[in-house]
Protein backbone atom coordinates (compact mmCIF):
# COMPACT_ATOMS: atom_id res chain seq x y z
CA UNK A 1 0.00 0.00 0.00
CA UNK A 2 1.44 3.54 -0.85
CA UNK A 3 0.78 4.87 2.44
CA UNK A 4 2.33 1.92 4.73
CA UNK A 5 5.88 2.30 5.79
CA UNK A 6 8.19 -0.33 4.34
CA UNK A 7 11.16 -1.73 5.49
CA UNK A 8 13.05 -0.20 3.12
CA UNK A 9 11.72 3.42 4.28
CA UNK A 10 12.66 2.12 7.47
CA UNK A 11 15.70 1.76 6.74
CA UNK A 12 16.37 4.78 4.68
CA UNK A 13 15.08 7.21 7.21
CA UNK A 14 17.58 5.40 9.88
CA UNK A 15 20.68 6.46 7.65
CA UNK A 16 18.98 9.71 6.95
CA UNK A 17 18.47 10.39 10.64
CA UNK A 18 22.45 9.56 10.99
CA UNK A 19 23.25 11.81 8.46
CA UNK A 20 21.31 14.44 9.84
CA UNK A 21 22.60 13.92 13.10
CA UNK A 22 26.22 13.59 12.24
CA UNK A 23 26.14 16.95 9.36
CA UNK A 24 24.60 18.78 12.40
CA UNK A 25 27.21 17.33 14.91
CA UNK A 26 24.21 16.69 17.48
CA UNK A 27 23.90 13.80 19.96
CA UNK A 28 20.63 12.23 21.54
CA UNK A 29 21.01 10.18 18.25
CA UNK A 30 20.29 6.69 20.35
CA UNK A 31 16.70 7.39 21.52
CA UNK A 32 15.83 8.48 18.11
CA UNK A 33 16.69 5.48 16.86
CA UNK A 34 15.08 3.53 19.51
CA UNK A 35 11.55 5.33 18.88
CA UNK A 36 11.83 6.33 15.07
CA UNK A 37 9.70 3.24 13.46
CA UNK A 38 6.76 4.28 15.27
CA UNK A 39 6.70 7.88 14.27
CA UNK A 40 7.12 6.67 11.11
CA UNK A 41 4.30 4.55 11.13
CA UNK A 42 2.33 7.17 13.21
CA UNK A 43 2.71 10.45 11.20
CA UNK A 44 2.71 8.65 7.44
CA UNK A 45 -0.04 6.02 8.60
CA UNK A 46 -2.18 7.45 11.32
CA UNK A 47 -2.39 11.03 11.55
CA UNK A 48 -5.28 11.66 8.84
CA UNK A 49 -8.79 12.55 10.19
CA UNK A 50 -8.05 15.03 12.38
CA UNK A 51 -5.88 12.50 14.27
CA UNK A 52 -2.99 14.33 16.62
CA UNK A 53 0.19 12.90 16.85
CA UNK A 54 1.73 14.25 20.38
CA UNK A 55 5.59 13.50 21.22
CA UNK A 56 5.65 13.91 24.43
CA UNK A 57 9.73 12.85 24.39
CA UNK A 58 10.47 16.09 22.71
CA UNK A 59 14.74 15.41 22.51
CA UNK A 60 13.80 12.75 19.52
CA UNK A 61 12.78 15.65 17.53
CA UNK A 62 15.56 14.65 15.00
CA UNK A 63 13.20 11.23 14.70
CA UNK A 64 9.84 13.21 13.82
CA UNK A 65 11.75 15.24 11.89
CA UNK A 66 12.83 12.39 9.96
CA UNK A 67 9.34 10.59 10.21
CA UNK A 68 7.75 14.09 8.47
CA UNK A 69 10.52 13.99 5.58
CA UNK A 70 9.42 10.51 5.07
CA UNK A 71 6.09 11.83 4.74
CA UNK A 72 7.06 14.36 2.30
CA UNK A 73 5.95 17.06 4.60
CA UNK A 74 9.63 18.12 5.21
CA UNK A 75 12.40 18.46 2.56
CA UNK A 76 15.32 17.38 2.27
CA UNK A 77 16.53 21.32 2.03
CA UNK A 78 14.60 21.53 5.66
CA UNK A 79 16.88 18.62 7.23
CA UNK A 80 19.94 20.14 6.39
CA UNK A 81 19.23 22.77 8.53
CA UNK A 82 18.50 20.88 11.49
CA UNK A 83 19.85 22.61 14.76
CA UNK A 84 21.95 25.31 12.80
CA UNK A 85 21.56 29.13 12.61
CA UNK A 86 18.44 29.99 11.19
CA UNK A 87 16.85 26.54 11.17
CA UNK A 88 12.94 25.90 11.73
CA UNK A 89 14.13 22.53 13.24
CA UNK A 90 15.81 22.77 16.93
CA UNK A 91 16.46 20.26 18.96
CA UNK A 92 13.58 19.88 20.48
CA UNK A 93 10.14 20.70 17.71
CA UNK A 94 8.78 23.75 18.38
CA UNK A 95 4.84 24.14 16.93
CA UNK A 96 5.81 26.11 13.85
CA UNK A 97 8.39 23.90 12.52
CA UNK A 98 5.30 22.56 10.36
CA UNK A 99 1.76 23.05 10.56
CA UNK A 100 0.80 19.73 11.81
CA UNK A 101 2.37 19.76 14.62
CA UNK A 102 -0.30 21.01 17.30
CA UNK A 103 2.18 21.36 20.39
CA UNK A 104 6.44 22.01 20.42
CA UNK A 105 7.60 19.70 23.08
CA UNK A 106 10.99 19.20 24.95
CA UNK A 107 10.46 19.54 28.49
CA UNK A 108 9.16 15.63 29.83
CA UNK A 109 6.03 15.22 31.71
CA UNK A 110 3.67 17.28 29.51
CA UNK A 111 2.98 15.45 26.50
CA UNK A 112 0.42 12.66 28.00
CA UNK A 113 -2.13 15.64 29.59
CA UNK A 114 -1.76 17.16 25.79
CA UNK A 115 -3.03 14.38 24.23
CA UNK A 116 -5.48 13.84 27.28
CA UNK A 117 -6.88 16.49 26.91
CA UNK A 118 -7.35 16.59 23.37
CA UNK A 119 -8.65 13.06 23.58
CA UNK A 120 -11.34 14.72 25.47
CA UNK A 121 -12.24 17.48 23.38
CA UNK A 122 -12.52 15.18 20.92
CA UNK A 123 -15.33 13.61 22.50
CA UNK A 124 -16.85 16.72 23.70
CA UNK A 125 -17.02 17.72 20.32
CA UNK A 126 -18.60 14.58 19.16
CA UNK A 127 -14.98 13.75 17.23
CA UNK A 128 -14.06 9.88 15.61
CA UNK A 129 -10.81 11.41 15.89
CA UNK A 130 -8.03 9.79 17.19
CA UNK A 131 -5.02 10.98 20.15
CA UNK A 132 -1.84 9.49 20.09
CA UNK A 133 1.29 10.24 22.63
CA UNK A 134 4.74 8.84 22.18
CA UNK A 135 6.63 8.92 25.47
CA UNK A 136 9.59 7.60 27.16
CA UNK A 137 10.54 5.57 29.44
CA UNK A 138 11.97 7.75 32.33
CA UNK A 139 9.27 10.21 31.60
CA UNK A 140 7.54 7.94 33.57
CA UNK A 141 9.31 9.34 36.43
CA UNK A 142 8.08 12.81 35.79
CA UNK A 143 4.56 13.20 38.60
CA UNK A 144 2.58 15.18 36.14
CA UNK A 145 2.69 12.23 33.95
CA UNK A 146 0.63 10.56 36.56
CA UNK A 147 -1.99 13.23 37.20
CA UNK A 148 -2.35 12.70 33.38
CA UNK A 149 -2.77 9.17 33.80
CA UNK A 150 -5.40 9.44 36.05
CA UNK A 151 -7.25 11.88 34.08
CA UNK A 152 -7.16 9.72 31.14
CA UNK A 153 -8.52 6.39 33.03
CA UNK A 154 -10.57 8.51 35.27
CA UNK A 155 -12.52 9.93 31.64
CA UNK A 156 -12.37 5.93 30.11
CA UNK A 157 -10.20 7.89 27.22
CA UNK A 158 -10.97 4.86 24.85
CA UNK A 159 -9.68 7.61 21.56
CA UNK A 160 -6.10 7.85 23.38
CA UNK A 161 -3.40 5.57 22.74
CA UNK A 162 0.12 6.14 24.74
CA UNK A 163 3.31 4.24 23.02
CA UNK A 164 6.02 4.34 25.33
CA UNK A 165 9.60 3.93 24.05
CA UNK A 166 10.66 1.42 26.23
CA UNK A 167 14.74 1.64 25.43
CA UNK A 168 15.45 0.73 29.56
CA UNK A 169 18.29 3.51 29.37
CA UNK A 170 17.88 7.31 30.60
CA UNK A 171 19.87 10.66 30.65
CA UNK A 172 22.43 9.01 33.19
CA UNK A 173 22.25 5.25 33.28
CA UNK A 174 19.28 2.60 33.22
CA UNK A 175 15.73 3.23 34.72
CA UNK A 176 16.71 0.47 36.85
CA UNK A 177 19.32 2.02 38.43
CA UNK A 178 18.01 5.77 38.51
CA UNK A 179 14.42 5.59 39.88
CA UNK A 180 13.15 2.44 39.41
CA UNK A 181 9.44 1.41 38.99
CA UNK A 182 10.33 -2.35 37.48
CA UNK A 183 8.37 -3.49 35.89
CA UNK A 184 6.74 -0.34 35.24
CA UNK A 185 3.76 -2.42 33.23
CA UNK A 186 2.57 -3.60 36.55
CA UNK A 187 2.02 -0.48 38.19
CA UNK A 188 0.62 0.73 35.49
CA UNK A 189 -1.93 -1.92 35.54
CA UNK A 190 -3.28 -1.22 38.39
CA UNK A 191 -5.02 1.80 36.41
CA UNK A 192 -7.88 1.09 34.67
CA UNK A 193 -6.52 1.07 31.45
CA UNK A 194 -5.29 -1.55 28.57
CA UNK A 195 -1.56 -2.24 28.12
CA UNK A 196 -0.20 -3.86 25.06
CA UNK A 197 3.97 -5.59 24.40
CA UNK A 198 5.04 -5.42 21.32
CA UNK A 199 8.13 -5.00 19.90
CA UNK A 200 8.60 -1.44 18.75
CA UNK A 201 11.21 -2.23 15.42
CA UNK A 202 8.64 -4.26 14.14
CA UNK A 203 6.27 -1.79 11.75
CA UNK A 204 3.51 -4.34 11.43
CA UNK A 205 2.90 -4.74 15.26
CA UNK A 206 3.55 -0.69 15.88
CA UNK A 207 0.63 -0.21 13.17
CA UNK A 208 -1.86 -3.31 14.57
CA UNK A 209 -1.25 -1.31 17.97
CA UNK A 210 -2.06 1.59 16.26
CA UNK A 211 -5.32 0.53 15.10
CA UNK A 212 -6.11 -0.88 18.08
CA UNK A 213 -9.12 0.09 19.85
CA UNK A 214 -10.63 -0.91 23.72
CA UNK A 215 -13.27 0.62 25.58
CA UNK A 216 -10.19 2.20 27.36
CA UNK A 217 -7.20 4.57 26.81
CA UNK A 218 -4.68 1.72 25.93
CA UNK A 219 -0.74 1.73 26.56
CA UNK A 220 1.70 0.54 24.11
CA UNK A 221 4.49 -1.01 26.07
CA UNK A 222 6.96 -1.21 22.76
CA UNK A 223 10.22 -2.66 23.70
CA UNK A 224 13.08 -1.12 22.02
CA UNK A 225 16.68 -0.97 21.47
CA UNK A 226 18.44 2.38 21.85
CA UNK A 227 20.56 2.91 19.73
CA UNK A 228 18.96 0.56 17.29
CA UNK A 229 20.55 -0.61 13.65
CA UNK A 230 23.46 0.46 14.58
CA UNK A 231 25.81 -1.88 16.66
CA UNK A 232 28.11 0.13 18.60
CA UNK A 233 25.38 2.31 20.15
CA UNK A 234 23.03 -0.17 20.94
CA UNK A 235 21.64 -0.47 24.87
CA UNK A 236 25.06 2.04 25.36
CA UNK A 237 23.77 4.69 27.94
CA UNK A 238 26.60 6.89 25.91
CA UNK A 239 24.35 7.61 23.02
CA UNK A 240 21.59 9.50 24.49
CA UNK A 241 24.14 12.05 24.55
CA UNK A 242 27.52 11.58 22.53
CA UNK A 243 27.06 12.96 18.35
CA UNK A 244 28.62 10.79 15.98
CA UNK A 245 32.73 11.68 14.81
CA UNK A 246 33.38 10.52 10.90
CA UNK A 247 34.84 7.00 12.48
CA UNK A 248 31.38 6.18 13.49
CA UNK A 249 29.31 7.80 11.38
CA UNK A 250 31.06 5.70 8.42
CA UNK A 251 30.78 2.58 10.35
CA UNK A 252 27.13 3.57 11.16
CA UNK A 253 26.37 3.92 7.21
CA UNK A 254 28.40 0.90 6.11
CA UNK A 255 26.55 -1.28 8.59
CA UNK A 256 23.44 0.05 7.82
CA UNK A 257 23.83 -0.66 4.09
CA UNK A 258 24.77 -4.23 4.47
CA UNK B 1 -16.16 38.96 43.23
CA UNK B 2 -16.23 35.07 43.04
CA UNK B 3 -20.51 35.22 42.83
CA UNK B 4 -20.16 37.85 40.36
CA UNK B 5 -17.57 35.74 38.00
CA UNK B 6 -19.61 32.73 38.40
CA UNK B 7 -23.04 35.33 37.54
CA UNK B 8 -21.11 36.28 34.20
CA UNK B 9 -19.85 32.59 33.11
CA UNK B 10 -23.84 31.42 33.97
CA UNK B 11 -24.36 33.97 31.20
CA UNK B 12 -23.05 32.46 28.38
CA UNK B 13 -22.97 28.59 29.59
CA UNK B 14 -25.23 27.50 27.58
CA UNK B 15 -22.14 27.68 24.81
CA UNK B 16 -21.65 24.08 23.42
CA UNK B 17 -17.55 25.25 23.29
CA UNK B 18 -17.49 26.92 26.15
CA UNK B 19 -15.48 24.47 29.23
CA UNK B 20 -14.58 25.03 32.66
CA UNK B 21 -12.08 23.41 34.09
CA UNK B 22 -11.26 23.44 37.94
CA UNK B 23 -8.99 21.68 40.28
CA UNK B 24 -11.13 20.74 42.64
CA UNK B 25 -11.53 24.20 44.48
CA UNK B 26 -14.92 26.59 44.05
CA UNK B 27 -17.06 25.06 47.04
CA UNK B 28 -20.03 26.90 47.81
CA UNK B 29 -19.72 29.59 44.90
CA UNK B 30 -19.04 27.74 41.51
CA UNK B 31 -21.89 25.15 41.68
CA UNK B 32 -25.04 26.49 39.58
CA UNK B 33 -21.94 27.02 36.81
CA UNK B 34 -21.37 23.19 37.45
CA UNK B 35 -24.94 22.65 37.37
CA UNK B 36 -25.75 24.89 33.73
CA UNK B 37 -22.52 22.98 32.23
CA UNK B 38 -23.04 19.65 33.00
CA UNK B 39 -20.03 17.62 31.52
CA UNK B 40 -18.43 20.79 30.49
CA UNK B 41 -17.71 21.64 33.81
CA UNK B 42 -14.68 19.06 34.28
CA UNK B 43 -13.46 18.88 37.88
CA UNK B 44 -9.73 17.49 37.45
CA UNK B 45 -8.80 16.89 40.91
CA UNK B 46 -5.46 17.95 42.39
CA UNK B 47 -3.97 18.24 39.37
CA UNK B 48 -2.44 21.57 38.55
CA UNK B 49 -0.10 20.53 36.34
CA UNK B 50 -2.72 18.38 34.39
CA UNK B 51 -5.15 20.87 34.39
CA UNK B 52 -3.41 23.77 32.41
CA UNK B 53 -1.73 21.59 29.82
CA UNK B 54 -5.38 19.54 29.56
CA UNK B 55 -6.28 23.60 29.19
CA UNK B 56 -4.15 24.36 26.09
CA UNK B 57 -5.15 20.85 24.54
CA UNK B 58 -8.77 22.23 24.54
CA UNK B 59 -7.97 25.33 23.31
CA UNK B 60 -5.79 24.16 20.10
CA UNK B 61 -9.05 22.08 19.61
CA UNK B 62 -11.06 26.00 19.60
CA UNK B 63 -12.74 25.51 22.81
CA UNK B 64 -13.11 27.91 24.73
CA UNK B 65 -11.63 26.67 28.37
CA UNK B 66 -11.34 28.18 31.59
CA UNK B 67 -8.98 26.79 34.18
CA UNK B 68 -10.04 28.17 37.80
CA UNK B 69 -7.86 27.67 41.68
CA UNK B 70 -7.25 29.27 44.05
CA UNK B 71 -4.86 32.19 42.98
CA UNK B 72 -1.66 30.61 44.40
CA UNK B 73 -2.33 27.05 43.06
CA UNK B 74 -3.38 27.86 39.94
CA UNK B 75 -0.09 29.26 38.22
CA UNK B 76 2.83 28.41 40.85
CA UNK B 77 3.33 24.70 40.32
CA UNK B 78 1.80 24.89 36.46
CA UNK B 79 3.93 27.28 35.49
CA UNK B 80 6.07 25.32 33.19
CA UNK B 81 2.67 24.15 31.75
CA UNK B 82 1.59 27.41 31.45
CA UNK B 83 4.87 28.59 29.89
CA UNK B 84 5.32 25.69 27.24
CA UNK B 85 2.14 24.71 26.57
CA UNK B 86 0.34 27.77 26.61
CA UNK B 87 2.05 30.90 26.40
CA UNK B 88 4.43 29.31 24.08
CA UNK B 89 1.35 28.43 21.69
CA UNK B 90 -0.43 31.70 22.01
CA UNK B 91 -3.12 29.34 23.08
CA UNK B 92 -6.53 31.76 24.64
CA UNK B 93 -6.66 30.02 28.41
CA UNK B 94 -8.27 32.10 31.10
CA UNK B 95 -6.51 31.30 33.68
CA UNK B 96 -8.40 32.17 36.59
CA UNK B 97 -7.18 32.61 40.38
CA UNK B 98 -9.03 33.58 43.85
CA UNK B 99 -7.89 34.95 46.69
CA UNK B 100 -5.25 37.01 44.78
CA UNK B 101 -2.26 38.88 47.32
CA UNK B 102 -3.47 38.08 50.91
CA UNK B 103 -6.70 36.97 49.97
CA UNK B 104 -6.38 33.71 52.20
CA UNK B 105 -4.83 35.81 55.20
CA UNK B 106 -4.35 33.43 57.92
CA UNK B 107 -4.28 30.33 55.74
CA UNK B 108 -0.96 30.92 55.94
CA UNK B 109 2.32 31.77 53.17
CA UNK B 110 1.47 28.80 51.00
CA UNK B 111 -2.03 30.33 50.19
CA UNK B 112 -0.73 33.72 49.49
CA UNK B 113 -0.08 35.07 45.68
CA UNK B 114 1.89 38.04 45.32
CA UNK B 115 4.16 37.17 42.86
CA UNK B 116 1.25 36.02 40.07
CA UNK B 117 0.63 38.92 37.93
CA UNK B 118 4.72 40.06 37.23
CA UNK B 119 5.47 36.25 37.24
CA UNK B 120 2.89 35.90 34.01
CA UNK B 121 3.16 39.47 32.63
CA UNK B 122 7.31 38.12 32.10
CA UNK B 123 5.62 35.49 29.64
CA UNK B 124 4.92 36.21 25.77
CA UNK B 125 1.53 37.28 24.95
CA UNK B 126 0.01 37.05 28.45
CA UNK B 127 -2.67 39.43 30.06
CA UNK B 128 -3.62 39.52 33.04
CA UNK B 129 -6.95 41.49 34.32
CA UNK B 130 -7.42 42.68 37.91
CA UNK B 131 -11.19 43.82 38.79
CA UNK B 132 -11.22 46.86 41.65
CA UNK B 133 -14.91 46.45 42.17
CA UNK B 134 -17.47 43.42 41.91
CA UNK B 135 -18.81 45.72 39.02
CA UNK B 136 -15.64 45.61 37.03
CA UNK B 137 -15.47 41.62 36.47
CA UNK B 138 -18.50 41.25 34.19
CA UNK B 139 -16.55 43.85 31.25
CA UNK B 140 -13.38 42.45 32.72
CA UNK B 141 -14.42 39.17 31.38
CA UNK B 142 -16.01 40.35 27.93
CA UNK B 143 -12.43 42.41 27.60
CA UNK B 144 -10.49 39.07 28.17
CA UNK B 145 -12.71 36.80 26.45
CA UNK B 146 -11.83 39.62 23.20
CA UNK B 147 -7.90 38.98 23.90
CA UNK B 148 -6.50 36.35 21.54
CA UNK B 149 -3.63 34.74 24.08
CA UNK B 150 -3.56 33.79 27.30
CA UNK B 151 -5.16 35.54 29.93
CA UNK B 152 -5.01 35.70 33.85
CA UNK B 153 -7.93 36.94 35.67
CA UNK B 154 -7.24 37.75 39.58
CA UNK B 155 -10.04 37.93 41.82
CA UNK B 156 -10.03 39.55 45.13
CA UNK B 157 -12.94 40.66 47.63
CA UNK B 158 -14.28 44.41 46.83
CA UNK B 159 -14.41 46.64 50.19
CA UNK B 160 -15.74 49.76 48.76
CA UNK B 161 -17.88 52.11 51.03
CA UNK B 162 -21.70 51.80 50.94
CA UNK B 163 -23.24 54.02 48.49
CA UNK B 164 -19.90 54.28 46.67
CA UNK B 165 -20.73 55.03 43.02
CA UNK B 166 -18.19 52.57 41.00
CA UNK B 167 -17.21 54.93 37.72
CA UNK B 168 -17.48 52.45 34.42
CA UNK B 169 -15.20 50.12 34.00
CA UNK B 170 -11.66 51.45 31.65
CA UNK B 171 -8.16 49.80 31.85
CA UNK B 172 -7.29 53.33 33.29
CA UNK B 173 -9.91 54.94 35.97
CA UNK B 174 -9.47 57.71 38.34
CA UNK B 175 -11.02 56.70 41.43
CA UNK B 176 -10.28 60.23 43.61
CA UNK B 177 -9.83 63.87 42.96
CA UNK B 178 -8.18 66.42 45.13
CA UNK B 179 -4.85 68.65 45.56
CA UNK B 180 -3.06 66.13 46.82
CA UNK B 181 -0.62 63.55 45.29
CA UNK B 182 -0.56 61.28 42.34
CA UNK B 183 -1.70 57.89 43.03
CA UNK B 184 -2.19 54.53 41.36
CA UNK B 185 -3.53 51.31 42.61
CA UNK B 186 -4.72 48.30 41.24
CA UNK B 187 -6.86 45.25 42.13
CA UNK B 188 -9.39 45.40 45.19
CA UNK B 189 -7.33 46.90 48.16
CA UNK B 190 -7.51 50.24 46.49
CA UNK B 191 -11.16 49.57 47.80
CA UNK B 192 -10.06 49.91 51.59
CA UNK B 193 -8.61 53.24 50.96
CA UNK B 194 -11.35 54.90 49.24
CA UNK B 195 -13.00 56.36 52.32
CA UNK B 196 -10.43 57.56 54.84
CA UNK B 197 -8.76 59.55 50.58
CA UNK B 198 -12.36 60.67 50.26
CA UNK B 199 -12.13 62.24 53.70
CA UNK B 200 -8.55 64.39 53.21
CA UNK B 201 -10.33 67.27 52.18
CA UNK B 202 -6.48 69.35 52.27
CA UNK B 203 -4.68 66.55 50.66
CA UNK B 204 -7.21 64.41 48.79
CA UNK B 205 -5.20 62.58 46.14
CA UNK B 206 -6.04 61.98 42.44
CA UNK B 207 -6.22 58.10 42.75
CA UNK B 208 -5.89 55.89 39.83
CA UNK B 209 -6.69 52.60 39.44
CA UNK B 210 -5.23 50.18 36.42
CA UNK B 211 -6.80 46.50 35.84
CA UNK B 212 -4.83 45.48 32.75
CA UNK B 213 -1.17 43.99 32.34
CA UNK B 214 1.39 44.73 31.30
CA UNK B 215 1.50 48.32 30.70
CA UNK B 216 2.86 48.54 27.91
CA UNK B 217 1.81 51.90 26.58
CA UNK B 218 0.76 55.35 26.67
CA UNK B 219 -0.45 56.42 30.09
CA UNK B 220 -3.57 58.36 29.97
CA UNK B 221 -2.68 62.32 29.46
CA UNK B 222 -4.31 63.70 32.61
CA UNK B 223 -2.83 61.10 34.68
CA UNK B 224 0.11 62.40 33.26
CA UNK B 225 -0.60 65.95 33.78
CA UNK B 226 -1.62 65.12 37.64
CA UNK B 227 1.57 63.79 38.14
CA UNK B 228 3.72 66.49 36.53
CA UNK B 229 1.66 68.84 38.96
CA UNK B 230 1.52 67.45 41.98
CA UNK B 231 5.57 65.60 41.42
CA UNK B 232 4.80 63.27 43.97
CA UNK B 233 3.52 59.45 42.99
CA UNK B 234 2.64 56.55 45.18
CA UNK B 235 2.26 53.01 43.60
CA UNK B 236 0.37 50.40 45.41
CA UNK B 237 0.27 46.97 44.85
CA UNK B 238 -0.41 43.91 46.69
CA UNK B 239 2.62 42.07 45.24
CA UNK B 240 5.65 41.71 45.85
CA UNK B 241 8.05 44.93 44.02
CA UNK B 242 9.83 42.67 41.53
CA UNK B 243 7.75 42.62 38.22
CA UNK B 244 4.87 45.01 39.80
CA UNK B 245 3.27 47.56 38.48
CA UNK B 246 6.14 50.27 40.25
CA UNK B 247 8.25 48.53 37.82
CA UNK B 248 6.48 48.61 34.72
CA UNK B 249 5.16 52.34 35.38
CA UNK B 250 8.39 53.99 36.67
CA UNK B 251 10.09 52.54 33.33
CA UNK B 252 7.40 54.27 30.91
CA UNK B 253 7.36 57.64 32.85
CA UNK B 254 11.26 57.47 32.61
CA UNK B 255 12.11 56.19 29.01
CA UNK B 256 8.65 57.60 27.43
CA UNK B 257 7.48 61.19 28.95
CA UNK B 258 11.42 62.09 31.18
CA UNK B 259 9.57 62.33 34.36
CA UNK B 260 11.14 61.01 37.50
CA UNK B 261 8.46 62.45 40.37
CA UNK B 262 9.23 61.98 43.58
CA UNK B 263 8.43 58.51 44.37
CA UNK B 264 7.00 56.06 46.56
CA UNK B 265 6.62 52.22 46.43
CA UNK B 266 3.85 50.60 48.76
CA UNK B 267 3.71 46.90 47.89
CA UNK B 268 3.25 43.35 49.22
CA UNK B 269 6.75 43.36 51.45
CA UNK B 270 7.26 39.94 52.36
CA UNK B 271 6.01 36.18 52.13
CA UNK B 272 6.99 34.96 55.44
CA UNK B 273 6.39 36.56 58.41
CA UNK B 274 7.13 35.78 62.16
CA UNK B 275 3.08 35.84 62.78
CA UNK B 276 0.71 35.21 60.43
CA UNK B 277 -3.25 37.04 60.95
CA UNK B 278 -5.92 37.75 58.69
CA UNK B 279 -5.20 39.45 55.27
CA UNK B 280 -5.88 42.94 56.49
CA UNK B 281 -3.26 41.99 59.53
CA UNK B 282 -0.52 40.92 56.62
CA UNK B 283 -1.45 44.17 54.64
CA UNK B 284 -0.57 46.13 57.84
CA UNK B 285 2.42 44.50 57.99
CA UNK B 286 3.05 45.54 54.82
CA UNK B 287 2.37 49.06 55.56
CA UNK B 288 -0.38 48.89 53.07
CA UNK B 289 -3.29 49.71 55.52
CA UNK B 290 -5.39 52.82 54.99
CA UNK B 291 -3.39 54.64 58.42
CA UNK B 292 -0.06 54.30 56.71
CA UNK B 293 -1.04 55.64 53.62
CA UNK B 294 -2.10 58.92 54.77
CA UNK B 295 0.68 58.76 57.15
CA UNK B 296 2.31 58.60 53.80
CA UNK B 297 0.86 61.30 52.32
CA UNK B 298 1.47 63.85 54.88
CA UNK B 299 4.96 63.04 54.83
CA UNK B 300 5.22 63.93 50.96
CA UNK B 301 4.12 67.23 52.00
CA UNK B 302 6.23 67.92 54.87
Amino acid sequence: MANTVTSKQALSARQRLIKMHYDSRVGHIGGNLSVLDCLLVLIKEFRGNMNEIILSKGHSAGALYIALWNAKILRNSDLKTFHGEDTLLPGHPPTNCTNIISFGTGSLGHGLSLASGTALAFKLKNSKSHSYCVMSDGEWQEGSTWEALIFATHHKLNNLTIFVDHNNLQGFGSTNEIASMSPLWDKLKGFDIDILTIDGHNLKEIRDAAKERTDKPLLICMNTIKGKGVSFMENKMEWHYLPLDETNYNLAINELNK
Amino acid sequence: MRNQFCEKLNSFSSNSDFCFLTGDLGFNALEPLAKNMKKRFINVGVSEQNMLSISAAFARQNIECWAYSIAPFCYARAFEQIRNDISFHNLPVRIVGNGGGYGYGVMGPTHHSIEDYGTLCTLPNFCAFIPTFDEDVSPIIDRLRQHQGPTYLRLGVDEKPKDWIVPKYKKWRQITQGNGPTIISIGPITTTYLEKFNALEDLRPNMWVVSELPILDNLPKKLITQIKQSNKLIIIEEHVANGGIAQQISLLLIQKYNLAPKFVHSYATSHVFSKYGSQNYLRKLSKLDPENLIKIIRNLYK
